[in-house]
């Protein structure tokens, strides 16, 4: 659908929109994932079974990364866009975790038990 | 002449022949390029300053805290947990909704040229009204964070009080500024809007802005779960 | 050729006269001006950081010395540090990253030319905003390092840390803008065949070292944010009191600055791996290996930050980890040197200055290198760290390899740059008695360190053993002096009165040499076609690479942009004001002890003046419509 952008503006340019982006269908349904997935989130804090339980971090974690990827692929249309944006995100959003977790190591707030977060 | 002559490339090729647009390797806009590069430079800037608050967790000799009360020794006053859970989850919804709000801005300044016959295509195609809901919710997401901190500083929570209070407040002001500064773009963008309209070839201005503002979005994504909900 | 010297350059344009005056430098856009700009720029620092060593040694040169008191020591060593990191080497590869990579991919500028002259502005003001403190004996005096907590407020109370602080955090946005801005030309604005494995290898550890800049530098931002709000607004991110870990600051520095090595070493690595092709008559000996393993060391830059900290007592994981990645990039590293050596193997070697310098540069780094791996042992590391081999292991390396690799390239691409040569018979003097002096200066300090004697102490007793080698220093030091001054007259009669020079007098092989020396405003008539790594050379035929002369030159005229109708950016004025309002805001920090009203009058007014500016800069379009 981006594709009648093409008139008026540079001939060029347009070869950016040459994947097909995703529609106002999926757009509705990625908002509905994101408010239900942090609903689900924000409940559990409030649910001492849950809470206190070994898997509060890692779900909480797991949830937040969906979150995360389901905007970076479709509200930033990375999942349909040149696949050099990717790398230009990926790239240094891996730098940027294996970063974050060498210091975590460092400062001892995590040990080789994988998952727990002191 | 020049001794060496090097075989020159189509004149299509050449930017500057017929058709506007400048030549590009790959074909894409130089803007969206460097904006991804910018995104990936932020990403160490926030995981440097969420690495900083994850060292320093649970370890202020003083409160108050995030998750645990605390009673000043020397007085016997006893400091709630301070983060304010609900208030924090509604300023999340409303950031994420805010991205939701931006791609149907942008596609709206993409589509700006299609028949709109219907009442639902004449406000999914206003861009006018999809950006000022984008700017509207980043707004009213810097006034949550205003009212957070003014009842932190209230409750006895300062930048200066304990390293909680150093780093959460550096953490969460750099994404407020970052989110202050797309509410800024984002007016100004609207303000071009209704100067002379923006067009399906503006769509690459709003493009860079819109990843600007949805990875501000996904950043709160990373510190709402790491910072307000794990303890 | 007789007429030479009257003769106009072969590339004057037609019909205009070229516009040079003061205010074109201040408006201009076109990266090969800003490419002198930075230039000339950094080799005034570079001078400025020489004194500065100088001083250092002349305080040294005898047990006990008197020329300077402790304070002044303190000051020296860390302006010199700061200043030849980030003053002199940065911005004389950036100098080589404006003038040469548009020029390398066959594109007229680069992607932000308006962003790239921001970046000059801001480097330059900058670099005049953390070094005139000297001047006034309030210069930064906690090591080019800063560790906190002896750079907060209470171990450093006087003003000399604020600039450093906020002088970082200027220098910051203009590397920034810089990598943003040559990341998207190298990926975006290749000639047509440019494929990303026949760029020429200085382009491609260009780039590397830009993916670098562009994620080491905002931790260093992170880190200053921290220190300016613990030294202003007094959090508590490196108060010990307060529970903070003294190890946060050592952690985000370091890992911003082993980066931040091979940022300084990358481009020269680059420029050298042009010179010894061209003047070995050889293409460069296994190219996609000096490529990935410039990737590699990039990436594996990021994982040996801890190696600068062996002796604060990570634990035997953390030392043993950070241990192997430090030999683990060392290989790739010494890739590049015994490429380096297969290159110039049976080639057709011609040892001009540029080739002197670059081949130095193989022996000087690998001899730094070589001292590089012993620190990657631990218990190596504990009787070295903080001593003088410290000091003489980065020496070479900086000294021996960046420097040496950026004159290298300073002498094979000043040709192009002016359109002459820089004198061979100064250029020898220069060469030669640089690396005497050198040696001279830092090999003495392998012994005064193992000896024991450490770095940043003003003083030390007769009787240890250290004299003789502290003499040789400070000898040494007025020898590389000397080297460098030879450097510099050179480079100002060359400008003035150089030999002409054609548009490819080395015979090189890459496409910055097919045309006119200097280039024209918009560089290529028309976009080339890249078919092969080296377009200019005749790898099959009996003579590979043609040299150019000026005499069969002579009779071409350079048809100028505007009669070619290719439409150049237009000067700006704003990137400069912008550049000066961020400056004015970081400065008003400067008062929030002493005035905290007049502090905040000054960030707003500075945060007003550069906003506006940028509004205007970004509502005028770069060209005129075409």
């Amino acid at each position: 659908m981006a594709m009648e952008t093409a008139q008026g503006a540079p001939a060029v340019a347009a070869h950016d929109d040459g994947h097909e982006h995703p529609g106002w269908s999926t757009y509705w349904k990625i908002a509905v994932i994101l408010f239900v997935i942090t609903g689900v989130e924000v409940s559990a804090f409030y649910i001492p079974a849950w809470e206190t339980s070994w898997v509060y971090v890692p779900s909480m974690l797991f949830l937040s990364t969906i979150k995360f990827v389901l905007v970076v692929k479709y509200y930033m249309h990375l999942g349909y866009d040149h696949k050099l944006f990717r790398s230009l995100f990926v790239g240094p959003l891996i730098v940027a975790a294996l970063t974050l977790v060498g210091l975590m190591f460092l400062f001892s707030k995590l040990s080789i038990r994988l998952g727990l977060l002191s | 002449m020049t001794a060496t002559t090097l075989p020159a490339a189509d004149h299509a090729a050449d930017g500057h022949g017929h058709g506007g647009g400048h030549y590009t390797t790959l074909g894409l806009d130089n803007r969206k390029v460097a904006i991804w590069t910018f995104i990936g430079s932020e990403c160490m800037l926030f995981a440097s300053l969420i690495s900083t608050y994850l060292i320093y967790k649970g370890r202020s000799i003083k409160g108050p805290f995030p998750h645990e009360t605390w009673t000043e020794p020397s007085t016997g006053k006893v400091f709630p947990a301070i983060l304010d859970i609900p208030v924090t989850s509604a300023s999340t919804f409303v950031l994420l909704m805010s991205s939701f709000a931006m791609v149907l801005a942008l596609a709206a300044v993409q589509n700006k040229n299609l028949p709109k016959n219907t009442m639902g295509e004449k406000i999914l195609g206003s861009s006018k009204l999809w950006l000022w809901v984008t700017c509207l919710m980043g707004t009213m997401f810097l006034g949550f964070q205003a009212f957070e901190f003014t009842a932190f500083i209230r409750e006895g929570l300062t930048i200066r009080t304990n390293l909680f209070g150093s780093s959460f407040f550096t953490l969460t002001g750099f994404h407020g500024a970052h989110v202050a500064v797309g509410v800024c773009w984002l007016f100004s963008l609207l303000a071009i809007d209704y100067k002379r309209g923006l067009q399906p070839s503006d769509a690459m201005n709003v493009d860079i802005a819109a990843l600007y503002w949805h990875f501000v979005d996904v950043i709160w994504i990373v510190i709402f779960t790491l910072v307000y909900l794990i303890k | 050729m007789a007429t030479i010297a009257a003769a106009p350059p072969y590339t004057q344009t037609a019909a205009e006269s070229s516009n040079t005056g003061l205010w074109s430098w201040l408006t201009t856009v076109d990266h090969k001006r800003i490419g002198v700009l930075y230039l000339v720029t950094s080799l005034i620092f570079f001078v400025i950081g020489g004194l500065e060593a100088f001083l250092i040694r002349a305080q040294l040169a005898v047990p006990n010395g008197q020329v300077l008191s402790a304070d002044m020591y303190n000051q020296l060593f860390t302006m010199h540090g700061t200043t030849m990191v980030f003053l002199a080497i940065m911005p004389l590869s950036a100098a080589f990253f404006n003038f040469l990579i548009p020029l390398q991919i066959g594109a007229r500028d680069v992607a932000f030319p308006r962003l790239n002259a921001f970046s000059y502005w801001i480097y330059l003001l900058g670099g005049i905003f953390i070094t005139v403190p000297i001047f006034f004996a309030v210069a930064p005096d906690g090591g080019w390092f800063g560790y906190a907590p002896l750079s907060t407020k209470q171990y450093s109370p006087q003003i000399n840390m604020d600039f450093w602080v906020l002088g970082l955090q200027i220098l910051g946005i203009s590397s920034l803008a810089a990598a943003f801005n040559f990341i998207t030309t190298i990926i975006n604005m290749r000639a047509p065949g440019m494929h990303l494995m026949r760029m020429p290898i200085f382009t491609w550890m260009s780039f590397v070292v830009q993916f670098l800049v562009a994620l080491a530098f905002p931790v260093i931002t992170v880190a200053l944010v921290f220190l300016q709000f613990d030294r202003f607004f007094g959090t508590n991110f490196y108060a010990i009191g307060a529970g903070a870990d003294p190890l946060l600051w050592q952690h985000l520095f370091w890992v911003f600055g082993h980066p931040e090595v091979y940022i300084l070493i990358l481009p020269a690595f680059g420029l050298v791996s042009e010179v010894l092709p061209t003047f070995s008559r050889k293409p460069l000996f296994g190219y996609p290996v000096m490529v990935y393993s410039g990737i590699l060391i990039g990436f594996l830059g990021f994982g040996v930050w801890a190696h600068h900290m062996f002796s604060v007592g990570m634990g035997p994981i953390a030392d043993a980890v950070f241990s192997l990645t430090t030999m683990l990039i060392a290989i790739p590293t010494g890739v590049k040197i015994f490429n380096w050596l297969a290159t110039m193997w049976d080639g057709q070697l011609r040892f001009t200055v540029a080739m002197k310098f670059g081949v130095a540069l193989v022996g000087m780094f690998t001899i730094g290198g070589i001292s590089g791996v012993m620190h990657s042992s631990p218990p190596a590391d504990l009787q070295q760290t903080d001593t003088y081999f410290i000091v003489a292991h980065f020496h070479y390396v900086l000294f021996g390899g960046s420097m040496f690799g950026l004159f290298a390239g300073l002498y094979y691409y000043f040709p192009k740059i002016s359109g002459r040569f820089m004198s061979e018979k100064l250029g020898n003097w220069h060469f030669w008695l640089s690396l005497i002096g050198m040696n001279l200066t830092f090999f003495p300090m392998h012994f005064s360190g193992l000896l024991g004697m450490p770095r940043r102490t003003y003083q030390y007793d007769a009787g240890q053993g250290l004299d003789l080698f502290n003499m040789l220093s400070t000898i040494g030091t007025l020898v590389l002096m000397l080297g460098t001054l030879f450097g510099l007259i050179n480079l100002w009669k060359s400008w003035k009165s150089g030999e002409r020079a054609s548009s490819n007098p080395w015979g090189a092989p890459t496409i910055e040499w097919a045309i006119p020396s200097p280039p024209p405003e918009h560089n290529f008539d028309e976009l080339p076609k890249i078919t092969s790594r080296y377009p200019l050379w005749d790898l099959k035929g009996t003579v590979i690479a043609k040299e150019t002369t000026v005499a069969e030159e002579a009779g071409f005229v350079q048809r100028s942009a505007k009669q070619l109708g290719i439409p150049m950016p237009n000067p700006s004025i704003m990137p400069l004001i912008t550049a000066a309002g961020v400056i004015f805001m970081f400065s008003g920090m400067l008062f929030t002890d002493s005035n905290i009203v007049l502090a905040i009058g000054i960030m707003i007014t500075g945060a007003l003046w550069w906003i506006s500016a940028l509004y205007n800069w970004l509502m005028t379009p770069l060209e005129d419509a075409h």
